[in-house]
């Protein structure tokens, strides 16, 4: 398309749900213009640290091995969120991502077989070849050999809407930009450490907790656009304290730890607050099914941190995380090298090492070993913690991305007072809440992101006159129930 | 806070017998990559890359023979560069391709032989230019000397009227013999600096024995493909930018075949002589002539095209104190070919001492260079692309996150 005039379609945003719009958008024959906040260096939102794509598939199908039938992904779902779901939406997301690989393969994403490390979901997601910053990179590429127009470093402050339509967008140095219909993609608010700290506010103990989070992601998430959209009156869904929230490395940095600050040593020792107390049950379920809540139990302790304690015994059993351990020869002397009272803390251990009913150790299965009368238990992989030297990380809550959005339904429009926009859009984290109420499970992200990216950029395209040649089909399926 | 991998954890291994003893700490570029494998380990997305992610995962810590190992498996693709979610403007400054490409010229020069001429490796550019220059005063003199004048009636293609046959074989066996000799010690030892049967027990010894002949075979077969050229999905490799292109690795070959062919017209040529008492200059469609043409050809285009590359790369890939070593080594193949078809086509001309002078003389350059330069790339790569086809087939002991 030509550099001036007016775009048919604007996309606001620059990760995988923007990406995929302005791709679909571009196919339907629409000229296309994305204003993506951050420098190119930072392009991508938190789609840069992603690793793989949540896939439903009834056979093996190249990288995926077995199957994932809908209703299992779906049942999934339904656990994770506890219900707080869109049935509908769900199941959308689902049938999408059984066939949505082939368009992501034409443009550039390289799939393959599940990492070291991360064999446990080599069933239900499908890995991209160099991660997330890789698919970035492939889509813009893809977007640039297609005549997309792309702007870094252009945040925009605020829209012009009448009636629940899309007239223009205003960025940050005034500029007022207009287009035919707009897609809404430029994330959460997870990045805004501000609006974290007033939605946490304070708790018992008179503490914000928010304070205490680490971002894992970008730091352009700042939910301006969010925000505005709140207060023009679009439909809302969520609470803003619900987010993909793990229990990350206290050391990670402020923005963009990314993957590599996880600590995967939880279900093979105990985790102790700053009182020196368990908590909860390091071992009541595989560890990946179970690293999304302790993020929201961590933020729960005073001070919003805590601490993994393992033994020799673990050693090699995990993924090895990015910062060292503080490592003693004894208990004692690991309480003191990371500043916890000793006295209570051994009183912990003590307590969990002697309420250890040790069985057949094996952390491929929820085995047997377990403790008896101790609150919290630990019900599964249960040793006791008394082999030097010991390792201590500690743990602090890392925000992924929040699930506080717009309300929308299958056509990923913006809703006003329960009528959709015509010609305004939104897709990946700002109306990924429609599916995730709550909780997470490994690559959904990118599911939802990628099929109401494509959803959004062939209705905005639709919208502007626009019809794209081959996706009806497949969104006859996504959607048939 | 950036991951520090720690120094004083160093390599408890007992050290093998006739191990080489290297210094015994890190070196800044080693603790460098030790403090970035410590950050891939944890993150693991660029393992569909290349050989140097899997090999990492089979090991927690880094020791300096594992620094040394994975330096010399990677390829200086960039796929992980521009894949990586940690490069620079990231705090973690992750920079894979460059940090191995520092520590790959060391071990170079560390495991050179004599050690003493490791140190042509800081001044690899100036070597092969002093070796080029030596190399043609050498043989421009010797002309000279020999046959009393370098333009002359034309001879029809007779060398020996220049040079005796004899010599020739003579002066360019020992310094050939003399640089196999050479590489050959140096791989010796980081061989057995890096060897797997160093980090694992005897009872690893029949697994070893058995994966030798099916490692060899994949080895070889990684090499003559240049499969991690391929970028890990055979789209290819890195150069300008984030996009993926075969063209390195297209270049390449030509360069490595052509090179073959060029030996094979060489061996061939001698066996003519020897065997057969079949003397130079040989005709146009003889097997000598047409595996050098052929070779030639090759080494015009493969290196010009990888110079070509060369130029246009990222700043930030590899090492760019390693420009001289890279684009000197690609200018001497390149001249090598040149001056070998200007022979040929003046073989038959009063300019044939002239050139035959020159030729022998860059040729001469890259023997007196081959294990002081970058010619030594191929050779330590292959063995730790043998060590990692043995090492794969071996049981990792490690159970890190495959629970």
């Amino acid at each position: 398309m030509a550099s001036s005039g007016e775009p048919d379609v604007l996309v606001i945003g620059g990760g995988n749900a923007a990406l995929c719009a302005a791709l679909m958008a571009r196919e339907a024959g629409a000229s296309v213009l994305m204003l993506e906040s951050a420098p190119r260096a930072w392009r991508g939102g938190n789609s840069m640290h992603v690793r793989n794509l949540r896939c439903m598939h009834d056979e093996p199908q190249d990288v995926l091995v077995e199957a994932y039938p809908e209703q299992e992904f779906w049942q999934d779902l339904l656990k994770v969120t506890g219900g707080l779901t869109s049935e509908s939406l769900a199941r959308l997301v689902i049938r999408h991502s059984s066939r949505c690989r082939p368009w992501m393969r034409r443009h550039g994403v390289h799939f393959q077989p599940p990492l070291s490390g991360a064999l446990h979901v080599a069933r239900t997601n499908a890995f991209f070849m160099g991660g997330g910053k890789a698919l970035v990179n492939a889509y813009y590429r893809s977007a640039q050999n297609l005549g997309v127009q792309v702007r870094y470093e252009t945040p925009v402050r605020s829209l012009e809407i009448v009636d629940g339509r899309f007239g223009a967008a205003f960025t940050e140095t005034g500029e007022r930009i207009t287009a035919k219909s707009c897609v809404l993609a430029c994330g959460g608010f997870e990045s805004n450490l501000g609006w974290q700290r007033e939605a946490w506010g304070q708790n018992e103990r008179g503490e914000w907790p928010a304070e205490n989070f680490l971002i894992r992601g970008t730091r352009y998430n700042q939910g301006v656009l969010l925000r505005f959209m709140i207060d023009a009156g679009a439909d809302t869904i969520g609470d803003p304290t619900q987010a993909h929230c793990v229990a990350i490395d206290a050391r990670a940095p402020l923005y963009d730890g990314g993957i590599c600050t996880r600590i995967d040593c939880v279900s093979l020792g105990v985790v102790v607050n700053r009182d020196g107390q368990r908590f909860y049950d390091e071992g009541e379920d595989f560890w990946p099914k179970r690293y999304a809540i302790w993020g929201r139990l961590v933020a729960q302790q005073p001070g919003q941190t805590a601490w993994s304690i393992i033994d020799r015994k673990a050693v090699g059993r995990f993924m090895p995380p990015v910062f060292e351990g503080t490592q003693a020869n004894t208990l004692e002397g690991l309480a003191q090298a990371i500043g916890l009272e000793p006295a209570p803390f051994m009183e912990t251990l003590r307590a969990y090492n002697a309420a250890c009913r040790v069985g057949h150790f094996d952390h491929t299965t929820l085995d047997d070993c377990h403790t008896e009368g101790l609150a919290p238990a630990k019900t599964h992989w249960a040793l006791p913690i008394a082999a030097p030297p010991f390792h201590a990380y500690p743990l602090r809550p890392g925000i992924t991305f929040t699930y506080l959005g717009m309300r929308t339904d299958r056509s990923a429009a913006v809703h006003f007072g329960g009528v959709p926009s015509a010609n305004l859009f939104a897709a990946g984290e700002m109306m990924a809440g429609n599916v995730l109420g709550k909780g997470y499970t490994a690559g959904v992200g990118m599911s939802i992101g990628t099929a109401f990216g494509r959803i959004a950029g062939v209705n905005a395209a639709q919208s502007a006159g626009f019809a794209h040649p081959d996706f009806k089909e497949e969104f006859a399926y996504a959607t048939a129930l | 806070m950036p991951p520090r991998s720690d120094p004083s954890v160093m390599d408890t291994r007992p050290a093998c017998d006739g191990a080489f003893e290297l210094s015994a700490t890190l070196t800044a570029s080693e603790q460098d990559v030790a403090r970035m494998m410590q950050i891939c380990n944890a993150c693991r997305y660029c393992e569909g890359f290349c050989a140097v992610f899997p090999a990492m995962t089979r090991r927690l810590e880094l020791g300096q023979a594992d620094v040394h190992y994975l330096a010399n498996l990677c390829h200086n693709c960039g796929a992980c560069l521009h894949a990586c979610q940690y490069a620079p403007p990231h705090e973690f400054a992750v920079n894979v391709p460059q940090a191995m490409a520092k520590v790959r010229v060391q071990t170079y020069q560390d495991y050179a032989w004599p050690r003493v001429m490791g140190r042509l490796y800081r001044r690899a550019g100036l070597s092969v230019a002093l070796a080029l220059a030596g190399g043609l005063s050498l043989f421009l003199v010797l002309a000279v000397a020999m046959s009393g004048r370098l333009i002359h009636p034309p001879l029809a293609g007779n060398f020996y009227a220049i040079f005796p046959h004899n010599f020739l074989a003579v002066v360019f066996s020992i310094v050939f013999l003399f640089a196999i000799m050479a590489l050959a010690i140096g791989v010796t030892r980081f061989w057995r600096e890096v060897t797997p049967a160093c980090e694992t027990g005897i009872e690893d010894k029949p697994a070893i024995a058995a994966a030798r002949l099916p490692a060899a075979a994949e080895a070889v077969s990684d090499v003559a493909t240049l499969r991690y050229l391929g970028g890990g999905h055979g789209e290819g490799c890195n150069e300008e930018d984030d996009r993926f292109t075969p063209m390195r690795r297209r270049f390449h070959q030509l360069t490595l075949y052509g090179f073959l062919l060029c030996f094979a017209a060489t061996s061939v040529a001698t066996l003519y002589h020897y065997m057969f008492g079949w003397e130079a200059p040989y005709p146009w469609t003889s097997l000598p002539v047409i595996l050098g043409s052929l070779g030639g050809i090759g080494l015009l285009f493969g290196p010009a095209g990888l110079l070509w590359l060369n130029l246009r790369r990222d700043p930030q890939h590899g090492d760019s104190a390693q420009h001289g070593m890279d684009r000197g080594f690609i200018a001497l193949l390149f001249l090598i070919s040149a001056t070998g078809f200007a022979l040929l086509l003046l073989r038959d001309t009063r300019f044939m001492a002239l050139w035959l002078a020159i030729h022998l003389g860059t040729v001469m350059a890259l023997f007196l260079t081959m294990p002081y330069g970058k010619f030594a790339h191929g050779v330590f790569r292959s063995a730790a692309l043998l060590k990692y086809a043995i090492e794969k087939r071996l049981p990792n002991r490690l159970a890190a996150g495959g629970d």
